[in-house]
């Protein structure tokens, strides 16, 4: 223990914390990838999977498949399969590389899967009664499913993004310079492993918390709108006591 | 479904009668498009409707409007945007005109003081005002009320059955689907009564209700009659 403090010092320089940056955004910018490619090609999965014409059938299987596959193999073996497809066909890709697009692949099928089940949950009469009154396709899904869906959405989706800064970190075994593998660094260079590590985990800790903060004010943002005035200020003053009982 | 043939004139008003499962709400589901059937027409103005074009399908839809026996108000809209969403989207009508026409339409509907508010905060019957108010401005030539009252409580029904009998009076054209016997019997010009898919008997309310002509009308009517 005393060793471990008196390594401190020698530990935060100039150096050590600019690695320990480069990891965080190495991190930061993985998770960013990941997520935001599975938001906008899960929804162009959903998308295609919920209109209904046939000669789509060969790209719903397609997409089908890849879903419940990806969505069944670990990290891991997504990571050694994207390094040794890539390696066989664009050898020049950069670990980091490879790194972006298995994050991409496993996002996508996840989210893909949290948006599709969000649109589902809008009930059948609600889009009916769209299509009863001529909304077609596009202004249903944007004055109707959408608004609806968001707030199912929100929650699992916050939850995936919390879990996948984590997973993150499975891409050091490839050797992708992220959050992790600045520990194995530091750690290797004779530093304490438990202080090496706790800094790690206060990193990680400081990304995940702010985000699981703001989806919660998110979400008491859109409880908002249903509700009169009173019910409202309720449910705000309520969630800040940390006690929800309003659904 | 099988054997329907079925007229309506304008200002009419309808009712669908029979067991559940007779195939009304089907009915109505089908004239508005929500279900396809595998054969036959529904004709409107003489011009048959084709329901796998998108276009007669959307000039058909833009003369009729249905009420659903669950209401289907939007739940991520305010009464009075549940009210103007359709003509001003839609119907690219403007706005001001429309808002106003709206308001009068839920004054009529005694929802007045509900503009702002979301359906999950109204009663089952002042949603189905709502929906009614809805449907009313798309003004439309014809207007389906399928099972409008029968997801209510007792007390909220006479609300809703009040508010048809005032469009009733104003020579709306109408398509009933109801359970409520003394009400059809009362607002409707004709009475169609159904079983198993297909339309058993048809006549004025006096005619169905006093002295039907089929055994099978017969049977549903005294049932009815003995449960009241």
């Amino acid at each position: 223990m005393q060793s471990l403090l008196n390594q401190i010092p020698s530990f935060f320089t100039y150096y050590n914390v600019m690695l320990l940056l480069w990891g965080i955004g190495s991190t930061v910018l993985l998770t960013a990838a990941g997520c935001g490619a599975g938001f906008v090609f899960g929804a162009l999965i959903v998308l295609v999977r919920i209109t209904k014409t046939i000669w789509l059938l060969p790209i719903k299987i397609v997409v089908i498949t890849y879903v419940e596959f990806f969505r069944r193999i670990p990290f891991l073996v997504i990571l050694y399969l994207v390094l040794f497809a890539a390696h066989a066909v664009d050898p020049t890709l950069s670990l980091f590389g490879v790194a972006v697009v298995s994050v991409c692949l496993l996002a996508t099928a996840y989210l893909s899967e949290i948006i599709r089940a969000a649109i589902e949950s809008v009930q059948r009469p609600q889009i009916e009664a769209a299509d009863s009154m001529n909304f077609g396709f596009w202004r249903t899904i944007y004055e109707v499913v959408l608004p609806q869906a968001w707030k199912v959405l929100l929650p699992p989706a916050t939850a995936f993004v919390i879990m996948f800064i984590k997973d993150t970190s499975l891409a050091s075994q490839i050797g992708v310079i992220e959050l992790m593998f600045t520990g194995k660094i530091l750690a290797n260079r004779s530093f304490s492993g438990l202080l090496v590590y706790s800094v790690i985990l206060i990193c990680y800790f400081v990304l995940s918390y702010p985000l699981s903060r703001l989806a919660a004010w998110m979400e008491r943002r859109l409880a908002a709108p249903t509700g009169t005035e009173s019910q409202r200020i309720l449910r705000t003053s309520a969630g800040f006591a940390g006690y929800q009982s309003y659904g | 479904m099988r054997d329907i043939s079925l007229t309506v004139e304008q200002g009419e008003v309808i009712s669908l009668i029979g067991p559940s499962g007779s195939g009304k709400s089907t009915l109505l589901r089908a004239i508005v498009g929500l279900t396809r059937p595998t054969s036959g027409e529904v004709i409107l103005d003489g011009v048959p409707i084709n329901y796998s074009s998108r276009r007669s399908l959307r000039e058909a839809r833009n003369r009729m409007a249905i009420v659903f026996q669950q209401y289907n108000l939007f739940q991520n809209m305010t009464v009075l945007r549940n009210v103007t969403v359709t003509p001003i989207k839609i119907r690219k009508r403007d706005r001001r005109e429309v808002e106003q026409e709206a308001a009068h339409l839920l004054d009529k509907v005694g929802l007045a003081d509900k503009h702002h508010a979301h359906p999950d905060e109204l009663s089952g019957g002042q949603q189905q005002r709502v929906a009614i108010a809805r449907a009313l401005a798309l003004k439309p030539e014809i207007l389906l009320l399928d099972e409008v009252t029968s997801a209510l409580d007792p007390e909220l029904v006479n609300d809703v059955l009040d508010t048809i009998r005032v469009l009733a009076s104003d020579g709306m054209t109408m398509l009933i689907v109801s359970h409520e016997m003394a009400f059809v019997r009362e607002v409707s010009t004709r009475v169609v009564m159904m079983d198993k898919g297909s339309m058993v008997e048809e006549g004025e309310p006096s005619e169905i209700f006093n002295a039907p002509k089929t055994s099978r009308a017969r049977e549903f009517v005294g049932k009815i009659l003995r449960h009241r």
